[in-house]
């Protein structure tokens, strides 16, 4: 067989696996997401038509909901490396077999931040602007260019990788490792620039004080390691119930650990700037103020959720420091739910909306996303989920239901 | 009609551009476009992709950006039904543009506001505004926090009360210009920062890096009565804008190039605004800075501000 041909008949092969042989309850999973993608691509459309002024942004809060999640999905992509580097660098069997799940996730998350990007472009038909070469981007200087630059480059990596491991198990030999290890390599500190990246796009501005804080890139990556794998967790478990997916109860209990210690690390980077603002006490104490009770005798509308993203943090940590509830399945899981909802929370709402509240002259918008806001991110993570279930079928067929070839991966 | 103060400036400001050339290429290209119609490609059609592809006004070359505006012209005169310029009046040797407000004598009565809204071509609705007026506590001074820019008093100024408009501040140091990813926004060499809205892409990171909330975001479709649009535009300035793109104050680029001052200096009924040459030794701007009590907004950034506060009385 030539390269061709072998190249066709595993296009053709994995297409028929994702979507052949699974049960109601996958067939209906994919129906949810179809609804999810249909009704966003009306929502879009009428966002498309109207312009973004169906959306509730506004002057003051020019960002809201689309780039909070963007925020937030780079980071569950850079989280990705959690599982790379025990399993590739440490050679640590136990995860070395899923690590190629995480690989799938920072492909799904990557392709889910380009798309809130997209949609949250007042001019998504010049997209090309900032396409290298082809546009004229702003190098050095600004960092949304640099972003472009790194997220492209992960989406690369982590994509050629992850489709060369799943080819290679397709066709039953076994991986270059002279290709693969350098790429891998190259992808850890990949990992790590695109949440240091989008933290120096906020982070550089001088005209924000609430993000023109030296330790908000440490902040983004510490939270990514713990929602990231907090999602990888739960989903693992649900594969080992519902398909031939092998993890072994080491690994989740590991990852487990080194979650707790990232939550730790992310918890006291919080104090270390709730500390510094509230003790200095100056004029850009008023962000915080907007996060944690309001402005001017106003409560905040965001205060239940940055006191909820709080209290989730510190009773996760609590879950996953102490080792009994750690290797308790249920505390575990509580324990991951409330971690992803906690950074979800945080990077979603608690990061963008007190960062332009008040806003450079002083004034409050109180922002909270519209239904077609709502509508258009619904229909974002639907293909992200899509992309990535329809992956994940694919990769758990390839690496463990078929009869295994000798030597295969 | 009433003469109109003018500025000292050193170049006079280049002719308009020749009628009859402008002539021959609307010409050529109503024949173009005859054509396209013909071989069944709809104007529309050749518009929308013209639009798409375009370059970025550096990047265009002379040729280029005479059809670009003949191009621009004809499509606005269409849509407003009178006849529209746009030019690209390039920027004077020897001139750096700066600006002065005498928080001692403004009363807040927003007729720059509105003055500008006019001259500028902003939208109506939904509306848009390039100069803010904050209203603030005397006693406190400025406070950003206690400032309030929705005040609707009978009369102003209001007791105890102060007023402070913001708009663009032309920075030496834009952070609006580092940040965009695209090269929208730039500092001409006179120090206006500019905007090619047919480049920008949106992202609004540039309003979330100025530090003054000078920059204006197209929510919305703009609208312009057609009786109301000033047809004297100029391409990196106040020619019609366009959904989904940033705008902001340009010191009124069509008429500062031209030896005039900027709108609101002119409709000031208190004389609070004043504008001239920063690098001409005689020029009253350079007066005030030297011999008043300035105020640089937010100075701590090192934004450097070509927008200077004063306190005149």
């Amino acid at each position: 067989m030539n390269v061709l041909s072998k190249f066709g008949s595993f296009v053709t092969g994995t297409a028929r696996m994702a979507f052949v042989g699974g049960n109601r309850y996958y067939y209906a999973w994919l129906g949810v997401l179809a609804l999810c993608i249909v009704q966003a691509v009306f929502a879009f459309s009428h966002q498309f038509q109207n312009g973004l002024i169906v959306t509730n942004m506004r002057d003051s809060v020019s960002w809201g909901y689309y780039i909070g999640n963007f925020t937030f999905l780079v980071g569950v992509a850079a989280a990705a490396v959690l599982l790379v580097v025990p399993a590739y660098v440490y050679d640590w069997k136990p995860i070395k077999e899923v690590a190629l799940f995480g690989e799938l996730l920072a492909v799904c998350s990557i392709v889910m931040c380009l798309l809130f990007v997209l949609v949250d472009m007042g001019r998504p038909d010049r997209f090309w602007h900032i396409v290298p070469f082809l546009g004229r981007m702003n190098l050095p200087g600004a960092i949304m260019a640099w972003d472009a630059v790194v997220l492209n480059i992960y989406l690369a990596v982590n994509l050629v990788v992850a489709s060369y491991l799943v080819y290679c198990g397709y066709h039953g030999i076994h991986y270059n490792k002279k290709f693969v290890w350098p790429l891998v390599i190259f992808s850890i500190p990949m990992a790590i620039s695109i949440h240091t990246v989008t933290a120096f796009l906020y982070n550089g501005m001088a005209s924000r004080p609430y993000w023109n804080s030296a330790i908000l890139a440490p902040r983004f990556i510490a939270s990514a390691f713990c929602s990231g794998p907090a999602l990888l967790l739960i989903l693992f478990q649900i594969l080992r119930k519902v398909s031939a997916f092998e993890i072994k109860d080491e690994a989740i209990h590991k990852v487990a650990e080194l979650m707790a210690y990232a939550m730790g690390f992310n918890l006291f980077l919080f104090g270390a700037e709730v500390f510094k603002e509230y003790y200095s006490n100056t004029h850009h104490l008023v962000h915080y103020e907007y996060l944690f009770a309001g402005l001017h005798g106003e409560p905040s509308p965001i205060a239940l959720y940055a006191w909820m993203s709080l209290a989730f943090a510190v009773i996760s940590f609590f879950l996953f420091l102490i080792p009994r509830t750690r290797r308790n399945i249920v505390t575990m899981n509580i324990g991951c739910v409330l971690i992803y909802a906690s950074v979800y929370i945080e990077k979603g709402i608690a990061l963008i909306i007190p960062g332009f509240t008040p806003d450079q002259l002083g004034q409050v918008y109180e922002y909270v996303p519209s239904a077609t806001e709502l509508r258009v991110a619904a229909g974002v993570f639907g293909i992200g989920f899509l992309l990535f279930t329809l992956m994940v079928k694919v990769s758990v067929a390839i690496l463990f239901e078929r009869p295994r070839a000798e030597g295969a991966h | 009609m009433r003469e109109l103060p003018t500025l000292p400036l050193p170049a006079p400001a280049p002719p308009a551009e020749g009628y009859s050339r402008r002539e021959a290429l609307v010409m050529g290209l109503f024949a173009l476009a005859a054509a396209a119609t013909a071989t069944g490609c709809s104007a529309a059609d050749k518009l929308a992709y013209e639009e798409f592809v375009q370059k970025h006004f550096k990047d265009l070359s002379p040729e280029e950006l005479k059809d670009r505006l003949a191009s621009m012209e004809k499509r606005y005169t269409e849509q407003f039904g009178k006849e529209v310029k746009v030019s690209a009046t390039p920027p004077m040797p020897g001139v750096l543009f700066g600006y002065a407000l005498d928080l001692s004598r403004c009363i807040g009565c927003r007729r720059c506001v509105y003055g500008c809204v006019e001259e500028n071509n902003q939208s109506r609705d939904p509306q848009t505004h390039w100069i803010t007026v904050l209203e603030m506590d005397k006693e406190e001074g400025v406070n950003l926090q206690n400032a309030n820019a929705f005040y609707d008093h009978e009369t102003v100024p209001a007791p105890g009360k102060f007023y402070m408009p913001v708009a663009c501040q032309h920075c030496e140091n834009p952070p609006c210009v580092k940040v965009c990813p695209v090269q929208a926004t730039w500092k001409e060499p006179d120090g206006i920062v500019v905007i090619d809205y047919d480049w920008c892409i949106g992202c609004r990171n540039c309003i979330a890096a100025c530090p003054y909330g000078a920059r204006r975001f197209n929510w919305g479709k703009p609208s312009i009565p057609k009786d109301e649009l000033n047809p004297n535009t100029e391409y990196l300035g106040n020619r019609p804008r366009q959904r989904g793109v940033v705008e902001k104050c340009s010191f009124c680029l069509q008429r500062v190039r031209k030896g005039l001052y900027p709108k609101c200096v002119e409709v000031c009924p208190v004389g609070a605004r004043k504008f001239g040459n920063l690098l001409d030794p005689e020029s009253e701007i350079r007066y005030i800075i030297e011999n008043k009590r300035v105020y640089i907004l937010k100075e701590e950034l090192n934004t450097q501000p070509k927008f200077f506060y004063y306190y005149g009385l």
